[in-house]
């Protein structure tokens, strides 16, 4: 036996998994990112607004999210959730993919949570007259925010919200506790069917490294790019 | 839900202990602290490699953390699991498998919290002190690791939230820690996940939601007299920012 057999990673039914295991997880990055975008920006809304109740709840919802691990939110979508519904939901959610779809749920609800405060902090970054020039000027409340604040918020909130997404990334990983068949799944599979633990993690964990590497990348590229203007 | 709490919340704090191994919450927390203790000096060690003049320890270190800030937890779990016994011959068991992969992933970021919290301070600091003659190592010892540690202690607070949250991991590995528990009571109950699962999520929630308030107000104290603060909500994103 080979020290490192790296046909076993090249060719064949093993690679097939671990390469379909890749994709899925890639799947999942890119379903729970544009899920959870819009939910942050609606819960950053929520924690700036004049409304002391709206606050409240944003403060809530990022609070609870951000305090419970993964891998508890995870376990209650899967199991938990789908026994809350009425028996026709419940009966075509058995039917598909249900643990993809818990898994998306969960990943995009706890990383809309973190994505929220930092959009929140580039907001406030904003020098205050900017919003109270847009009031003056006869804009609503919600048209100050669209029209003048969030465009100039968008150049500081960017950074951080592409470390979320590599965050994002790693997180996906857990969604193999439900059962999902993503990259992390099948490295597990190829592992006990092969009983080559090295290749198939060494293998997991380049492709890990190398998405990881891209984004920070990504980071960089937008930091020279896009550098943050004072006023 | 009251009958739940009442059948089964001895187990879910110790799980089998006294007549069988430790578990639970209290494992949870146990492990928690202990990877904590035990990281915090490896991360001193490498974020004070991080940050040293030689270029020889600096290199292999900074690629070491960018490696293992690029995986997963689970994928470093894996391989202390499965990796480390067949490398070592010595069959650990789960907890001492769990506390090696959370004391070499949480080293590596708080290798960088102390890398932030040393290029906080301002640069006169290291330079006084070399200036007044003192080596490299000792006014980073007696200098500017003092100062920068205290500025960090926050950052050190919300780390131990994010430990443990990162103990839940445990589970994929058969750890007998909340989460494990909490899953092998729903299996017993059966009929009422989601109120297992939410208890679990209460139970997680109210620890670190305590913590996490008692890191703001640490900062917020930290801040009136007027000592200058890594800025942080949660430890990582922090370390992140700095290095960005």
């Amino acid at each position: 036996m080979p020290l490192f057999d790296y046909s076993l990673l090249l060719t064949g039914k093993y690679h097939d998994m671990l390469v379909a295991g890749l994709w899925l997880s890639l799947q999942l990055l890119a379903a729970s990112l544009v899920c959870a975008l819009p939910i942050a920006l609606v819960v950053a809304m929520l924690r700036l607004s004049p409304l002391a109740p709206l606050r409240w709840l944003g403060f809530a919802y990022v609070e609870s999210i951000r305090n419970i691990p993964l891998l508890a939110h995870m376990l209650f979508w899967y199991f938990g959730a789908p026994e809350l519904l009425p028996e026709g939901v419940k009966q075509w959610l058995y039917a598909g993919h249900i643990e993809a779809y818990s898994a998306i749920v969960a990943l995009s609800l706890y990383t809309a949570a973190f994505m929220a405060e930092d959009m929140r902090s580039g907001i406030r970054s904003i020098p205050a007259v900017q919003f109270e020039a847009g009031r003056a000027l006869g804009f609503g409340w919600l048209a100050t925010m669209r029209r003048v604040v969030l465009p100039q918020a968008l150049r500081v909130t960017v950074p951080p919200l592409i470390s979320q997404t590599l965050s994002l990334w790693k997180n996906t990983s857990i969604a193999t506790v439900i059962g999902v068949a993503e990259l992390m799944y099948q490295a597990g599979q190829v592992e006990s069917a092969t009983f080559r633990s090295f290749e198939s993690f060494a293998f997991a964990s380049a492709a890990y490294l190398t998405v990881s590497l891209a984004i920070t990348a990504l980071a960089t590229w937008y930091h020279h790019r896009f550098p943050v203007r004072t006023l | 839900m009251i009958e739940l709490i009442q059948d089964y919340w001895l187990y879910f704090l110790i799980g089998q202990y006294p007549n069988g191994p430790l578990g639970g919450l209290v494992l949870t927390l146990l492990l928690a602290s202990c990877g904590l203790v035990l990281a915090l000096p490896l991360g001193i060690v490498l974020g004070l490699a991080r940050v040293s003049p030689w270029r020889w320890l600096r290199w292999p270190v900074s690629g070491f953390v960018f490696v293992v800030r690029g995986l997963p937890l689970l994928m470093v779990i894996f391989w202390a699991y499965f990796f480390l016994p067949s490398v070592t011959g010595v069959k650990t068991d789960q907890f001492a498998t769990m506390l090696i992969a959370l004391v070499v992933f949480d080293a590596a970021y708080l290798a960088e919290i102390v890398r932030a919290g040393i290029q906080g301070l301002p640069r006169g600091q290291m330079e006084t002190a070399r200036a007044l003659g003192l080596s490299w190592s000792r006014a980073m010892r007696l200098v500017v690791l003092p100062q920068a540690l205290r500025s960090m202690l926050p950052s050190l607070v919300n780390q131990f939230v994010s430990t443990i949250k990162e103990t839940s991991l445990g589970y994929i590995i058969g750890l007998a820690e909340v989460s494990f528990i909490a899953t092998q009571i729903n299996t017993q109950v059966f009929t009422k996940p989601a109120q297992v699962f939410g208890i679990l999520g209460l139970t997680y929630f109210i620890l670190c939601f305590g913590l996490s308030r008692f890191a703001y107000w640490l900062e917020r104290r930290l801040a009136r007299r007027g000592l200058p603060v890594v800025a942080v909500t949660e430890g990582r994103a922090a370390a992140r920012k700095a290095s960005a």
